[in-house]
């Protein structure tokens, strides 16, 4: 089971990840090399079919961007009683999230998923979506997500972390405090020149 | 040069404390192997063919004697006794235990020192001119730059993972010698017509399998700007870099695909957002940073030095290694000089840990306590007095440091290729090697004159053999190690790539083909000619056809 580290403790996750079904065929993946397409190069996208295909549970759900995008008529009450939490895939341009939604912080969660623990474009995604974007509620890591990345999410504004499974989430909170003064502002943060006086210590 | 306060060393401490744990999680089981391997290349560690090897930052070339000192010592203990200075002015120890590194680290942050980002996909080692702070023609000094460059991209949470490796090279003269045309990003200082401090910003250079020169993004940015322009040029490569072909990932891919207008429309957009941020760099933290690199307390000297000039007169063996290894300074009566870690017959770039102490010495005595790296893989002592010079070519001399070759053939840029490195095609220090020893005559060599022979066991191009005026490439053809040989490569402001001649040689056939192009050289030059230049004026076709002529060993 994934562990759900949320603030800086092990928490209850309310949320249901609704994951298109597969139907064994070959995953679509974007060509690399043209210019339109260079934001989905090699990656794994969801097809129509997968899409249509998706049923969508009762309850608090975190639902792909592909998926809300087809179905938000049917969708828009559940939005508004806070029950849709969009899932993003760090190949997905961040407009797309955006200008899908009036005001962004309809959302109570969103979440950022990662195939792989080297893709560093989470990073960049959720400082973005806390510093230009205003999003202020929840925003959550998920995928392949270890103690070794939290402190890195945790500056690029997470706050929640969706631990995978088989790895122990308690342990991993004391990751959250590796570095105590690090370098660099952050989303919530500024540069450490602009945080102390160092010409005093 | 900069001193730790109580912030760098605690986040030095910690990362020791955090590796410590994750090395101790790997081998619990609890990280796999594909895991903990952006993990420890994050540190520096790579996994060699024989050993792991790891690699230890010099933050712009700069060392202090103690901590050269500790190198020496740490070299002793965990390694055989040896380190290799690598072409990004680091330290590599290439037979360390992999349980042993964190215990490494310890030792390394006693002296400010770390092996944080000196491998993996996120931003390396700041490099910089070797003769930072006291070349005669240095606009600004950019070490103050490069470590507030340092601090910033240290643990920089938004690009811990990017697509691929990114290096960034800072230079504060016209005659620029840190080769920043060949680096994912290139700042070179300058003071405009005002005298404010701009940068010319180049971006999408480098070698390996693509070889590329960078283009210039901006010509003339505020210095104040140089965290938030580089902010805004990385975060669009964070985005938008190819992830599925590691060989497709640099940055200058994407420059490529899209054109540099292109990306330069989209850094500027993004740039918008964080322009006159946060991150503009305060001249509060300019200066602060900067009283680190103020100069040394030189004393006032006359220009010329009696017993120098005996000595030069009187001893052609020190008459030849000034020739080669002494470098002007800005300051009357001091030179800068170069101790060569190319001696014939050993692996270039390599020192004895005898070899670091006698350095550390020498800079203790003679030059401040401090030395440099240079991305050719040489020490520098930078602040020598003029009568000193004998002295310390003496001492030099005695400890194998003093071969007057900078500069020469034998002076020759070499990766640690297929002996140690598991990414390597072929082997590349028995080829810089073979050549020495066909060059051995130093009168020969001086004859010769200046010339740059880059080796790389593989595309991966770590001996920057695309720069070579002599490049040489291993390759690999079904088990067996081939060499690939390009001429017309240099570094600098007219900076070029080299053009490989034709069909690879065996290693036995390498010292033969460059004694080849060197004869077409000495035959046709003019007398101001180095080899770069007659190959720029009279092209390839007269080195090929000799090199060629009626060697009909060469494989298809």
């Amino acid at each position: 089971m994934s562990q759900l580290i949320k603030g800086k403790q092990i928490a209850h996750d309310e949320w249901t990840r609704v994951i298109p079904p597969s139907f064994g065929d070959e995953p679509v993946r974007k060509q690399a090399g043209k210019v339109v397409m260079f934001k989905l190069h090699g990656e794994e996208t969801f097809t129509q079919k997968q899409i249509d295909a998706t049923l969508i549970p009762a309850g608090k759900v975190l639902i792909p961007l592909a998926v809300w995008l087809a179905k938000k008529e049917s969708l828009a009450q559940r939005l508004a009683a806070g029950e849709i939490g969009i899932v993003l895939q760090t190949h997905e341009p961040i407009e797309q999230l955006v200008e899908a939604f009036e005001n962004l912080n309809s959302l109570p969660v969103i979440a950022v998923y990662v195939q792989i623990f080297a893709d560093g474009r989470n990073f960049t995604l959720g400082n973005l979506l806390r510093t230009r974007y205003g999003f202020k509620n929840e925003l959550r890591a998920v995928g392949d997500i270890m103690r070794d990345q939290l402190f890195f999410l945790q500056r690029s504004g997470f706050d929640s972390y969706l631990i995978k499974d088989g790895r122990n989430a308690e342990e991993a909170i004391a990751s959250l405090n590796d570095f105590t003064q690090p370098y660099q502002g952050a989303s919530n943060d500024v540069p450490v020149w602009r945080r102390l006086d160092r010409s005093q210590l | 040069m900069y001193k730790y306060d109580k912030i760098d060393q605690q986040l030095v401490n910690e990362r020791v404390a955090q590796y410590r744990d994750q090395t101790r999680r790997y081998l619990a089981g609890e990280l796999t192997e594909e895991e903990f391997r952006p993990i420890r290349l994050q540190n520096g560690l790579y996994i060699q063919r024989l050993a792991p090897m790891l690699r230890i930052a010099v933050p712009y070339g700069l060392l202090s004697s103690k901590q050269l000192h500790k190198l020496g010592d740490i070299a002793k203990k965990y390694d055989k006794d040896y380190g290799h200075f690598s072409t990004r002015q680091n330290l590599q120890l290439n037979w360390p235990k992999l349980e042993d590194v964190p215990d490494i680290l310890e030792e390394l942050a006693t002296v400010e020192m770390h092996a944080i980002q000196t491998s993996g996909n996120c931003i390396r080692n700041i490099t910089t001119d070797q003769f930072a702070g006291v070349a005669p023609d240095e606009l600004f000094d950019p070490r103050a730059m490069a470590e507030i460059i340092r601090q910033w991209s240290t643990f920089h949470p938004e690009f811990a993972l990017l697509p691929r490796k990114f290096k960034i090279a800072v230079s504060g003269t016209k005659d620029d010698r840190a080769v920043v045309q060949m680096h994912d990003i290139g700042m070179e200082f300058f003071k405009n017509e005002n005298e404010e401090l701009r940068i010319k910003v180049w971006v999408g250079g480098g070698l390996g399998r693509t070889p590329i020169l960078g283009t210039v993004i901006h010509e003339s940015l505020e210095w104040q700007h140089a965290l938030s322009y580089c902010e805004a040029i990385i975060r669009i490569y964070n985005i938008h870099g190819r992830r599925d072909n590691s060989y497709k990932a640099r940055i200058k891919i994407l420059v490529k695909a899209i054109g540099i207008e292109a990306f330069k429309a989209q850094v500027e957009a993004e740039w918008a957002h964080l322009k006159d941020g946060p991150l503009t760099i305060t001249q509060a933290e300019f200066d602060r940073v900067s009283t680190y690199f103020e100069p040394m307390p030189y004393e006032t000297l006359p220009a010329n030095e009696a017993s120098f000039d005996l000595h030069l007169a009187s001893n052609p063996a020190f008459a030849a290694w000034v020739k080669r290894c002494v470098h002007a300074h800005k300051i009357p009566g001091y030179r800068a000089l170069t101790l060569s870690l190319k001696t014939h017959g050993e692996a270039p770039g390599d020192a004895t840990s005898a070899q670091m102490h006698v350095v550390a010495d020498l800079a203790d005595a003679y030059s401040f306590g401090e030395l440099r790296v240079s991305h050719e893989q040489n020490l520098i002592l930078a602040d020598v007095k003029l009568s000193d010079l004998f002295s310390v070519w003496e001492k030099a001399r005695a400890a194998g440091l003093a071969t007057p070759n900078i500069g020469l053939l034998t002076d020759i840029i070499c990766c640690p290729g297929g002996d140690f490195c598991s990414l390597a095609n072929a082997k590349s220090i028995p080829i810089a090697q073979s050549i020495q020893a066909q060059f051995d005559d130093l009168d020969y060599l001086h004859d010769i004159g200046d010339i740059e022979i880059n080796i790389s066991g593989c595309m991966n191009a770590c001996g920057h053999h695309h720069v070579g005026h002599i490049g040489i490439l291993g390759v690999d053809k079904g088990d067996t190690e081939w060499y690939q040989v390009s001429i017309g490569g240099k570094q600098g402001n007219d900076a070029s790539l080299g053009n490989v001649i034709g069909p690879s040689f065996s290693a036995d056939e390498m010292p033969s083909v460059v004694q080849k192009l060197i004869d077409v050289y000495v035959q046709e030059r003019t007398p101001e000619e180095r080899f770069i230049d007659t190959v720029r004026r009279i092209g390839m076709d007269p080195f090929k056809n000799h090199v060629y002529a009626e060697n009909t060993e060469v494989s298809a």
